[in-house]
């Protein structure tokens, strides 16, 4: 990303000025407040929202330059409500980006019950369940082997685990971290959650007011003195200082 | 009781006439999703190329229907009469609700939804298509539901222009004033509705996303394709083609006597070895002039006072010979032929009972005039109000009752006069009851109503393409007193006789017919 400007993002958020670099197989998180511009920012990188100035390189080509629907197809998409569609089964949802790309029906069917394997929803079980017969916690995983089923190489996450109970984000933490060791996509995931950040970044970017405050590995950053990192990292002291 | 009875008896007319009307409703229906639904997602994902067609769709359905079928019956390739241009209207007054509920359900879809679509690389087409109309589908459905009922009583009104369908009932019932016949058609069209209704919220519930949704999916998928063949199939044999080159179709108006004025037209030329098609119980004098003057009818009987003001807009003439001459130009501008009087008119008539007319030795409403100080009156609501009804006559005549008159109700006023509830009417010239009661017609000796022969009016073409065809109507000419009118009405209004047979013995009674086919 160069100098990227959003004017008029989601929400009131905006983008002044967003310089990042972002390496094959890494996961970046973005944390920030809200209204910080994180969800505009992975909006920015899969098109969905055009930069009023800056341009955004994706393998090494701007995206204005892409044909937005084979960019899009490419980058793989977990939203907060993750947005199962209602009309279809567990199956057709993870088929959905397979069948944009025309693929071979059987290579799709195999396709789907590997990525119901990998996110741990036995396919038997699940291929031909309505999705709206799900748990919090399965739905979330269905987001996620949609999102992979067409082997994208680029994994947007916007707070995908938010709406879930502990235990249960936890829990996915754990998969996700086994999936990404077995996949190893370059991920952005956006979320309110520090810990989570901790948890499952390999760097960590704050976003604050529209630009990135800092942007460093896990470690390094707990130490940041930076005052707009600081109030972020305050929680999860506290939280240490009672085990302690 | 009745209505059962009625029912069994007519049970082969009344399955063809449901029939009908299913098909209708269900062909109409279908067009109306097939143009609907495209312009629905149009003005949905463009509000301002939408909103004219919302906005017309509106105006439509404020269109009376009667006056959509006239409006339409002289158009070429839609127009005519029959099942084509009731399809027509019925298509009309169900595009609304269709567009509606789609505009509703494609805008109603979540949109996390359309985000979730767009970011995974689906186009506008794409999300159309795989998101946006699948997840309208149980609102699309709750609009075809709206407008299938809606179909189901508009329906009715078809049977004015000839498509048949339960409104044969409701309108033979009408004229014949037979509240079983008017129910025969009314509560099965009602029961049709409900079902319809019932049948329709249990496809739209099913539809809703959610539980087995692919088999659900693919179930709404095969009915629909079996419904839109089944349609097409009844559609294609409703929409037989009207006649061929040889054939005279003969028109009439939706009351007794018109039809069986119209059988006995269709007969004649029958006789003459003509091919005929009847088009008989059209909605009314409108209706008619605009069949004949589309060429859907060749030939049906008016009257020329309703010829004069109500086709021609002309003042009100009262000279026989001067309103049959001016009828007969007019329809000459328009390419039509007025043929002899039949020799009748079935105008308005000013009646007494015979007993008071025979001891007061009353002939003229002018001799009625002396005794009507002593009288009650009654009148029906229109005679009542019209320039031309009561308020005219009593000026022209001096008429002065003992009390105001009572407005009452056309279907009871023969009874009331014959049960001395009231002293003097006025009727219908040709009603059967004025013989059944034994009622007196005084005569219009200052000439205040204006004539209304009974008059064959036809296509001018179809008479020179069919030179037997005006000697076999001339041939009736001055042929039907009004005495035997009033007998056939009667036959057919009381005595439930078929105004088919009650024509063809008119016109055996008349002169033996030659027995020859042309």
């Amino acid at each position: 990303m160069r100098g990227v400007h959003v004017t008029r993002g989601g929400a009131g958020a905006v983008l002044r000025g967003v310089d990042l670099d972002i390496e094959p197989g890494e996961t970046i998180a973005l944390v920030g407040r809200s209204g910080a511009g994180k969800s505009t920012l992975l909006k920015v990188i899969n098109g969905l929202i055009a930069p009023d100035a800056g341009e955004v390189l994706v393998d090494g080509r701007a995206t204005r330059d892409w044909n937005p629907f084979e960019l899009r197809r490419r980058i793989g998409y977990v939203l907060q409500d993750i947005g199962l569609f209602p009309h279809m089964t567990v199956g057709a949802n993870v088929a959905v980006v397979p069948r944009l790309l025309d693929w071979e029906p059987a290579r799709i069917a195999q396709r789907v019950d590997g990525m119901l394997d990998l996110v741990g929803l036995p396919p038997a079980t699940y291929r031909e369940r309505p999705s709206l017969e799900l748990s919090g916690g399965q739905r979330q995983r269905v987001g996620v082997a949609r999102a992979l089923a067409a082997d994208p190489p680029i994994l947007l996450m916007d707070e995908p685990f938010g709406a879930l109970d502990p235990v249960t984000r936890a829990e996915l933490h754990r998969e996700f971290r086994r999936i990404q060791a077995q996949v190893r996509k370059t991920v952005v995931i956006v979320t309110h959650d520090m810990a989570e950040a901790f948890a499952l970044a390999t760097r960590i970017g704050v976003l604050d007011a529209g630009v990135i405050a800092q942007l460093e590995a896990p470690k390094t950053l707990a130490r940041s003195t930076d005052p707009r990192v600081r109030p972020l990292l305050e929680p999860l002291l506290e939280a240490r200082a009672i085990f302690a | 009781m009745r209505l059962l009875a009625f029912l069994a008896a007519h049970r082969a007319e009344f399955l063809a006439l449901l029939a009908q009307h299913v098909l209708l409703v269900g062909a109409s229906t279908l067009a109306a999703v097939a143009i609907g639904v495209p312009f629905g997602v149009l003005a949905a994902r463009r509000p301002r190329l939408g909103a004219p067609v919302v906005w017309i769709a509106n105006v439509v359905q404020t269109i009376p229907s009667l006056a959509m079928f006239g409006f339409l019956l002289p158009l070429p390739l839609i127009g005519g009469l029959g099942a084509r241009v009731a399809i027509v209207v019925l298509i009309l007054y169900a595009l609304l609700p269709v567009i509606r509920t789609t505009i509703a359900g494609v805008r109603g879809v979540d949109p996390a939804l359309v985000e979730a679509g767009t970011a995974l690389g689906m186009t506008p087409q794409q999300l159309l298509w795989r998101v946006q109309l699948p997840l309208a589908v149980p609102s699309i459905v709750a609009g075809v539901r709206v407008a299938a009922v809606i179909g189901v009583g508009t329906a009715t009104i078809a049977a004015a222009v000839g498509a048949g369908g339960l409104g044969e009932y409701i309108f033979r019932g009408l004229s014949m004033v037979d509240p079983t016949v008017i129910l025969a058609g009314a509560i099965p069209a009602a029961a049709l509705a409900l079902t319809v209704d019932g049948a329709l919220l249990l496809a739209e519930r099913a539809l809703r996303p959610g539980r087995s949704a692919r088999r659900s999916t693919r179930a709404a998928v095969a009915a629909g394709i079996a419904a839109a063949l089944v349609t097409t199939v009844a559609v294609a044999a409703v929409m037989r083609p009207s006649g061929g080159r040889g054939v005279v179709r003969v028109g009439s108006k939706n009351f007794t006597e018109q039809i069986i004025l119209g059988e006995i037209v269709a007969q004649t030329l029958e006789h003459a070895g003509l091919t005929v098609e009847r088009r008989l119980n059209l909605g009314g004098t409108f209706i008619a002039d605009r069949a004949l003057r589309s060429g859907d009818i060749d030939v049906y009987v008016e009257y020329t006072g309703t010829a004069d003001t109500a086709v021609f807009k002309e003042p009100v003439e009262t000279d026989r010979q001067r309103v049959l001459d001016r009828v007969r130009r007019r329809y000459a501008e328009g390419g039509l032929t007025l043929l002899e009087p039949l020799g009748f008119e079935n105008t308005f008539a000013i009646l007494v009972r015979g007993e008071d007319a025979r001891r007061l030795h009353l002939r003229t409403i002018e001799d009625a005039a002396s005794a009507a100080h002593a009288w009650q009156a009654g009148f029906g609501y229109e005679f009542l109000q019209r320039a031309d009804g009561y308020p005219g006559l009593s000026e022209k005549y001096g008429l002065r009752f003992a009390a105001p008159p009572r407005a009452m109700d056309l279907s009871l006023i023969y009874r009331a006069l014959a049960e001395h509830q009231v002293d003097l009417i006025a009727g219908d010239a040709t009603s059967g009851l004025i013989a059944a009661y034994d009622l007196f017609m005084l005569e219009d000796n200052r000439h205040y109503f204006p004539p209304y022969d009974a008059v064959p009016v036809a296509r001018a073409a179809t008479l020179l393409n069919h030179p037997a065809m005006r000697a076999a109507l001339d041939g009736l000419a001055g042929r039907i007193a009004i005495a035997e009118m009033r007998r056939m009405n009667q036959a057919v209004d009381a005595g439930h006789q078929d105004p088919a047979a009650v024509a063809r013995g008119f016109l055996a009674r008349l002169e033996p017919m030659p027995r020859s086919k042309g």
